[in-house]
């Protein structure tokens, strides 16, 4: 029987199993949190024990280094220091590791009370706590919404949802006939009332370019942008929040991906049309392959379980595929990142959260006339050095420096070192 | 989902519910921050799902957990951290 | 004025250095990287000037020579790149954990002492008072004064650009593909399709030394010998020297291709601990492999029981320029007139770099040389081979 492992259970890891089970595969689901959905489906985890129950279900357990498809896991409670190692050696692997919010630096955005938008809806969803009272959602994309909407359903006043990009740009991507045929039409109704119900206004063209308060966020600057993000001077102004949740769309997390030799295009998993990666017997589905959402990635999953399983996808499974995945496309056109959005930066404002390093840090540093290449820059720096490893950083060091982001990162999740040394492994 | 749990933050007790992250409890208790940098600058939750590891803090003894992704246990003594020498 | 045109290929710490020198030298010196400065080896280790690891002979007479320039060096580097340096004297202790262990130690250390270094034989109050977080386990500890440790991606662009600022040149992205050769000596580079004229050649590929070395004609038997560190998260003040296990010395020595590792713990100016140290012959592959991460933390734990709950949260490994009689090769190609190779310094290149620098300046300009250079000829069997 082919044995297939699934890291991650969103949407495209679960989809994958299901698929997988269906094609008669013996299959292994792994995730780091306690109960499946991923980000996406968060407080819905009894609607997939059915499916778990015909898997191999591993729950709070870390993938924190691959060599093809031979996995490394660590089983036990996030960063904890006992936990047991195991080694899986599957006939396929498939990666449904998702992504995880993309926010620009601008000055402030390291005080305590902004959030990324995937934080509050994490926050709200996960946990029924809203991050702020007077909360302002700013940045790019279609995710602003539902992240909106359950800071409204946990008790928050939003003060606004301020979208980058001019509306003609939007409306170009949110065509109802592509909507209709992906059955996206009612969510964004649902959406549309609860903001109208609360009185919350949706702008476009206006974004938030500083952040302000001393020990944490008390109020957001915020301005009208062109279509490049260039901010329209004399169009500033200032709101009295005590929350701010940003979002700029998000970037995938390919570091397995990486590890197991898959190639990259522009930070993304390259695949066939079966979900095949460059690497034998490795598959990849959902976000990593592309920002598309959880229709998207359910369908990538689907194909990717299949063909994991070693049976060919047939027409039906690719052209659903193909649908959600050109809907996706289409909204993340509509939502792209305005190439002028350092002009709200400024010399003092930190990219680096971790490690602290300025603009003009990483600006001095990249006009050396010995001309440092990446790896001599971030030691220099220490951009990207610290715990998250480049994850907040790494895309605005590569625009600010002119620099490539490897996303190279062997260990994919901090293990003790004590588990590293620990010989003995714990048979699966 | 409403069990009560209590936690101790630098030897504070804070209360919570059964199945809160450590950082959803310090959030619902109105902590926004609880470690601070190399300059000394202060630090709670940005991302809230893992990846950006500002939310750190030292949970049983054991330094470096991500509050976003560590479930609250009660009677769990968590203490905040700094980057300061021997802390 | 000296206008010899010198072309140096590497940017590398080895190549920078080289360049340096050159230029205060008065030579016209062009230094071309195939990618970046500062791009391979150098920014792939941990940064270290050490003289506690080598036995008495050439090698340590060389590091003796480095450990003497490096704060000279540091005091003249513009201050932004001396800050960059991050020179830090913190000096070196070594622990044995066994009986044998400490024999071997202290009779090794007697014959260093014999040979100028400064070594401090500490017991078991004074090993705790300087490194609290250290088994308990210790047989002999010796602390050597005179070891340091720099960023070395920071002191490379330093040397770099102390070079630049003395009028040599850079070309970045310009890979060397073969010689131009007339009368038995070399005559020029040929870079992207181009020839570049040179008087001299200095050869500091590092590991890369060795194709690079094929290329031009004058194959030297320099290879790349693979080593892999762990990161941890910031934990300052935890670890203040640094701190290896005896065993280091041993697996330095040996020729083996098979894994070899070894405890080496050093904080970072930015707080998170350094640990390694593994040795691999495994070509120019750099996968990362989760069992040699393993088989170096289980040394480091030993070491440092302390450690069992740091977070590793990375790991990057590089590739040293090994010689297979562990001896840096300095001097002109016996086959190929003209073309001098600085190279094959494997583990202590950053350490060595600047004395290596020196030497050759010495060698070129018709000067005593500062130490005799006899042991580091290229014409010898490990290298010719």
């Amino acid at each position: 029987m082919t044995h297939v492992v699934i890291v991650g259970a969103g949407p495209a890891g679960l989809a994958a199993a299901r698929h997988a089970l269906a094609a008669g595969a013996e299959v292994t689901v792994l995730d780091q949190a306690d109960t499946p959905g991923g980000q996406y489906h968060r407080g819905a985890a009894q609607r997939f024990d059915a499916l778990l129950n015909r898997c191999t279900w591993w729950p709070e357990s870390t993938v924190w280094a691959v060599e093809g498809k031979r996995v490394h896991v660590l089983r036990g409670p996030a960063d904890g220091a006992d936990r047991q190692r195991h080694t899986l050696e599957p006939d396929a692997l498939v990666l449904a590791t998702g992504a995880h919010d993309r926010v620009l630096p601008f000055p402030g955005w390291q005080l305590p009370g902004v959030f990324t938008a995937g934080a509050a809806q994490a926050m709200a969803k996960g946990e029924g706590v809203a991050v702020g009272r007077r909360v302002l959602v700013a940045g790019a994309g279609p995710f602003l919404l539902p992240v909106a909407e359950s800071l409204v359903h946990v008790g928050a006043e939003v003060v606004a949802v301020l979208e980058a990009n001019p509306a003609r740009t939007v409306l170009s991507g949110w065509s109802w006939r592509a909507a209709a045929h992906v059955g996206k039409l009612a969510e964004l109704a649902r959406y549309a009332g609860t903001l109208a119900r609360h009185r919350v206004p949706y702008r476009t063209g206006r974004a938030v370019i500083e952040a302000r308060g001393g020990d944490r966020v008390r109020e957001a600057v915020t301005a009208r942008v062109r279509a490049d993000w260039s901010v329209v001077p004399g169009t500033e102004r200032t709101h009295e929040i005590d929350a701010l949740c940003v979002g700029h769309g998000f970037v995938p997390q390919p570091e397995l991906a990486v590890a197991a030799g898959c190639h990259l295009d522009s930070g993304f998993v390259r695949v066939g049309d079966d979900q095949r990666t460059s690497v034998e017997g490795v598959f990849a589905a959902g976000e990593l392959t592309g920002i598309g959402g959880s229709a998207a990635a359910a369908a990538e999953g689907a194909v990717a379980g299949w063909a994991a399983a070693g049976r060919t996808p047939g027409r039906a499974l690719l052209e659903q595929r193909d649908h959600t995945r050109a809907f996706a496309r289409r909204l993340a056109a509509a939502h792209p990142i305005g190439p002028a959005w350092p002009g709200w930066l400024r010399a003092d404002t930190i990219v680096c959260r971790c490690e602290e390093t300025t603009v003009s840090d990483l600006k001095s540093a990249a006009a050396d006339p010995a001309a440092p290449g990446p790896h001599a820059l971030k030691l220099g720096t220490r951009a990207g050095l610290g715990p998250c490893q480049g994850r907040m950083c790494g895309a605005a060091v590569a625009d600010l420096c002119g620099t490539p982001e490897r996303h190279h990162r062997p260990i994919a999740q901090p293990i003790r070192l004590g588990e590293l040394a620990d010989p003995k492994e714990t048979p699966a | 989902m409403s069990e009560p749990i209590e936690i101790t933050v630098d030897g504070e007790a804070v209360p919570g519910i059964a199945g809160q992250t450590v950082a959803g409890v310090l959030l619902a208790a109105g902590r926004l921050s609880w470690r601070t940098t190399r300059s000394g600058a202060p630090r709670g939750v940005f991302c809230g799902i893992g990846a950006c590891f500002d939310c750190l803090l030292t949970v049983n003894g054991v330094a470096d957990v991500r509050a976003c992704r560590r479930r609250a246990a009660d009677g769990d003594e968590i203490r905040t951290q700094t980057r300061e020498e021997g802390a | 004025m000296n206008r010899t045109r010198v072309v140096v290929i590497g940017a590398g710490i080895v190549g920078a250095a080289c360049a340096r020198e050159l230029a205060l030298a008065g030579f016209d010196v062009l230094v071309l990287d195939r990618g970046r400065p500062a791009g391979g080896t150098t920014s792939h280790g941990e940064g270290n000037i050490l003289v506690s690891d080598k036995g008495p002979g050439a090698e340590l007479a060389l590091a003796q020579l480095s450990a003497r320039l490096w704060p000279r060096l540091v005091a003249e580097f513009e201050p932004r790149a001396a800050a960059a340096t991050e020179f830090d004297p913190k000096g070196g202790i070594v622990v044995a954990t066994t009986e044998p262990g400490a024999a071997a130690l202290l009779a090794f250390a007697g014959t260093q002492a014999a040979a100028g270094v400064r070594t401090e034989r500490l017991d078991a109050a004074a090993v705790a008072a300087a490194e609290p977080a250290l088994t308990r386990e210790v047989t002999a500890a010796v602390r050597y004064p005179d070891d340091a440790q720099v960023q070395p991606a920071g002191a490379a662009l330093a040397l770099l650009g102390s070079a630049l600022h003395h009028g040599a040149r850079l070309r970045t992205e310009a890979e060397v593909t073969g010689a131009r050769v007339r009368g038995g000596r070399i005559t020029g580079v040929r870079v992207a399709g181009e020839e570049v004229a040179a008087d001299v050649v200095v050869n500091a590929a590092g590991p890369w030394s060795g194709p690079v070395s094929a290329r031009l004609g004058a194959p030297i038997a320099v290879r790349p010998r693979r080593g892999e560190v762990l990161v941890t998260t910031p934990m300052p003040g935890v670890v203040r020297h640094k701190v290896y296990d005896a065993d280091y010395v041993g697996a330095v020595g040996t020729g083996s291709g098979e894994l070899q590792t070894s405890a080496v713990v050093e904080s970072t100016r930015g707080g998170t601990v350094l640990i390694g140290s593994s040795r691999r012959r495994v070509g120019f592959d750099d996968t990362i492999r989760p069992a040699v991460l393993g088989a170096i933390a289980a040394k480091a734990v030993r070491l440092f029981p302390a450690l069992a709950n740091a977070a590793v949260m990375r790991a990057y490994g590089g590739f040293r320029p090994y010689v297979d009689d562990h001896l840096p090769v300095l001097g002109e190609d016996p086959r190929l007139g003209n073309l001098w190779h600085a190279t094959g310094h494997e583990g202590a290149g950053i350490g060595l770099s600047v004395g290596t620098a020196r030497l050759l300046r010495e060698l070129l300009t018709g000067e005593e040389p500062s130490m005799p250079v006899a042991e580091f000829t290229v014409d010898r069997p490990a290298v010719l081979a």
